[in-house]
């Protein structure tokens, strides 16, 4: 695929990146990246690579944007209150980039849709808040073989690591499984800086470009620690566990499950 | 003894295992905390029976969801 001269004069500032250029360019429009969850770390994330020229782009998102959504989730608008997400995400995107096919899933992520979806993508970003979804997301990539971006953010702190399926230390190497649910708290009830959203999710759209163009050295065997309050990141070196139930020696998780938990408490309707 | 704990030399007592440790160290909720002990996942189950040794560099890991949503 040959750039147009817009396109050339568009993604000029990141063409003339030694480690990018013109073919990098091209590798990017026809590339296919999956966001789940329009949310706080896949605002941003949606928003640089569809800026950068990521050719298509899939969201997923089930629900409707609320009003405590908007103080960083930024790919959403005041305007857009009580819109589904994913219309409003398409919205910005394309505003963005006409360049940018937007593939909307409005579902939840299940074991019954989630392999459909993710294969249909060269890189996944988890954005999703919640713990079932992180071991699901995890679990799908692993057997469709897609490689992906966790992270998590709560009140002042960010984590986040690039995994390469089968190649390089998953979440469940880490975590094993989902803990008990109201346990650790959330966003909801805990809060969480809004920008925090933005720069952890702005890094794993840096890490899914890295990924696309073959460039630097990815964040793998590694989860990176941020915290806003000291303004420290930290690279934490995570080697594979045998023991991971699911990509160590013993397999014991051998087809995707769905990781039951209940809802955790939220703020609004709160029954805890 | 001295140990690193999340990347921070650190003085304990010897003879410490890795669930006092997590105690000492104010962790909240210890049974959810992954532990890295020289680069190696610990079983949850092998906290107690973990005793930590002279420069012995530990990592705690915590859940952390965030991102989607306020649901």
């Amino acid at each position: 695929m040959a750039l147009t001269d817009k396109q050339v004069e568009r993604y000029s500032r990141q063409i003339i990146l030694e480690q990018v250029g013109g073919a990098g360019q091209e590798k990017l429009l026809s590339s296919k990246v999956l966001i789940i969850g329009a949310g706080g770390l896949g605002a941003p994330a949606a928003l640089y690579l569809a800026a950068a020229g990521i050719g298509t782009i899939g969201i997923v998102d089930y629900d409707r944007v609320d009003l405590t959504n908007l103080q960083r989730q930024i790919i959403h608008h005041t305007g857009d209150l009580g819109t589904e997400k994913v219309i409003s995400a398409r919205a910005k995107i394309r505003a963005i980039n006409p360049d940018v096919t937007v593939r909307t899933h409005q579902t939840k992520v299940s074991g019954e849709n989630i392999s459909e979806i993710i294969k249909q993508y060269d890189f996944a970003i988890d954005g999703t808040d919640n713990f079932p979804a992180k071991f699901l997301i995890n679990d799908a990539c692993y057997f469709e073989n897609v490689p992906f971006s966790h992270a998590g953010i709560l009140r002042f702190d960010g984590q986040l690591m690039t995994v390469l399926p089968g190649k390089t230390t998953c979440y469940r190497c880490i975590f094993g499984a989902p803990p008990p649910a109201g346990v650790v708290p959330s966003c909801s009830q805990a809060g969480v800086l809004g920008v925090l959203a933005g720069v952890i999710g702005s890094l794993q759209a840096t890490e899914a470009i890295k990924y696309l163009l073959g460039i630097g050295d990815l964040l793998t065997n590694t989860l990176l620690t941020y915290n806003a309050l000291t303004m420290q990141f930290r690279k934490v070196r995570l080697n594979r566990n045998p023991d991971c139930p699911l990509c160590g020696e013993n397999l014991q998780i051998t087809e995707l499950q769905n990781q039951e938990q209940p809802v955790v408490c939220n703020l609004k309707d709160c029954k805890c | 003894m001295k140990l690193i704990v999340n990347g921070k030399d650190t003085s304990v007592s010897e003879g410490l295992t890795v669930s006092q440790l997590l105690v000492e160290q104010n962790v909240k909720m210890p049974d959810m905390v992954s532990v890295e002990l020289n680069g190696k996942i610990l079983r949850r189950a092998d906290f107690e029976t973990t005793t930590l040794r002279d420069n012995d560099r530990v990592e705690f890991l915590y859940f952390m969801g965030g991102g989607r949503g306020a649901n």
